[in-house]
């Protein structure tokens, strides 16, 4: 079991080829010269034969995973469909939702100090669940670098790296000038309106995770038109490390921090600033920082490892 | 009727053609085209719903960074059938 287990792990087999038929790794008994002729012929019925019983197998789990798909597809409509009639009517009073609701909208500015009220509930209140997505964005990196990392494991020659897949005139889109114009002229607004939506997240629409995932975007217009050896220069793969590192930890810390002293009623201390100014709603702007780094960083980090597996320079 | 109504119907409508046109469509670069334009699409449902916030990232998300992320994938299967050919 744990053999087979590593073997399928490895990619040296994979238990659903006779049923799929997507076997990657080329059969190494196919090595017909060493039969007689008779022996040729029986292998060829035994062949033909497997061949129809793996077709009728085949068929067999078509059907029913067609069955098994258009049952699971009816039951998640009907739970959807039940949600949704259990939901109280549009624009019409709820009792229950309406407490919280009236909380954050009279006392969100004063205990937040955030005009922007999503940034308020999100970083403030329920701080937690973008903690959470942070994290899930970097499990989903991690992921990514299992399956697509260039390490020894799954390299196809010896001497493949990055540098050879980059220099690859297939892949390579560098000398396109089209891109090129277009990333010159474009880039530096992309920049600024990313860092503008990361910096203004407590007094206007938008914040961490919209920033970083506009800056991850002009990253990879970036590495898209000037090819990867320009920004390795500055977006290293320890440098990547670091900053989730740091921007995780920091969270994880302030946040605790916050919630350790509010629930213990003593004062944290954490100037909240004059609402509407950019030095406002006391932990949300470092908050926002670090969530927008940590996306900013995965953004482009899946791009680099869809592109040539690896995260960035070395 | 007025103009805001006709405008979001039609841009429903839209939404529910590109959704289903996703899945009918056979060449996968244009799949992923319909599925860029149909994250534009709710891009500006999100602001006619008055949520600025997710419209930006749906914008940089479902537009951007995912449609992008679909069109190297496919670029790096196209260039390994490619080199199959080739050989």
């Amino acid at each position: 079991m744990k053999e087979r287990f590593f073997k399928w792990f490895y990619g040296e087999s994979d238990p659903m080829e006779h049923i799929l038929d997507c076997a990657e790794v080329p059969d190494e008994s196919r090595e017909e010269w060493k039969y007689e002729e008779h022996e040729i012929e029986r292998e060829i019925s035994r062949r033909v034969h497997t061949q129809s019983v793996i077709r009728a197998e085949r068929r067999g789990f078509y059907a029913f995973y067609l069955i098994i798909a258009v049952i699971s597809c009816l039951m998640l409509i009907g739970v959807l469909l039940f949600t949704v009639s259990q939901l109280p009517r549009y624009g019409v009073e709820n009792p229950r939702a309406k407490e919280v609701i009236e909380r954050y909208v009279e006392k969100g500015l004063e205990e937040t100090g955030a005009v922007n009220i999503v940034s308020g509930m999100i970083l403030d209140y329920r701080a937690f669940d973008t903690l959470g997505e942070s994290h899930v964005l970097f499990t989903a990196l991690l992921c990514v670098m299992i399956l697509l990392r260039l390490d020894e494991k799954n390299k196809r020659t010896r001497y493949e790296n990055y540098y050879t897949v980059l220099a690859d005139p297939y892949y390579d889109i560098s000398t396109d000038p089209i891109m090129r114009i277009a990333a010159t002229i474009t880039l530096p607004s992309i920049f600024l309106f990313g860092i503008y939506i990361l910096l203004n997240g407590q007094i206007s629409p938008g914040g961490g995770f919209s920033g970083g995932a506009v800056m991850g975007a002009a990253l990879i217009i970036y590495a898209a038109a000037f090819g990867f050896t320009v920004t390795d220069r500055v977006f290293t793969y320890r440098m990547s490390r670091c900053i989730t590192f740091l921007s995780l930890a920091f969270y994880s810390f302030a946040k605790g921090y916050v919630f350790f002293t509010g629930a213990n009623g003593i004062p944290n201390g954490v100037p909240k600033g004059t609402p509407g100014a950019v030095l406002s709603g006391g932990l949300i702007l470092p908050l926002d920082i670090a969530v927008g780094m940590v996306v900013a960083c995965t953004m482009f980090g899946f791009y680099s490892l869809f592109r040539r597996g690896s995260i960035g320079g070395e | 009727m007025s103009l805001l109504v006709i405008f979001r119907s039609i841009l429903l409508i839209l939404l529910i053609v590109c959704a289903i046109a996703v899945n009918l469509t056979k060449d996968l670069l244009r799949a992923v085209i319909i599925f860029m334009s149909y994250s534009s699409i709710m891009c500006l449902i999100w602001i006619l719903m008055e949520s600025p916030d997710l419209a930006i990232t749906e914008a940089a998300v479902g537009a951007g960074i995912s449609g992008t992320l679909f069109l190297v994938t496919l670029k790096k299967l196209r260039a390994e059938d490619h080199t199959e050919e080739n050989e």
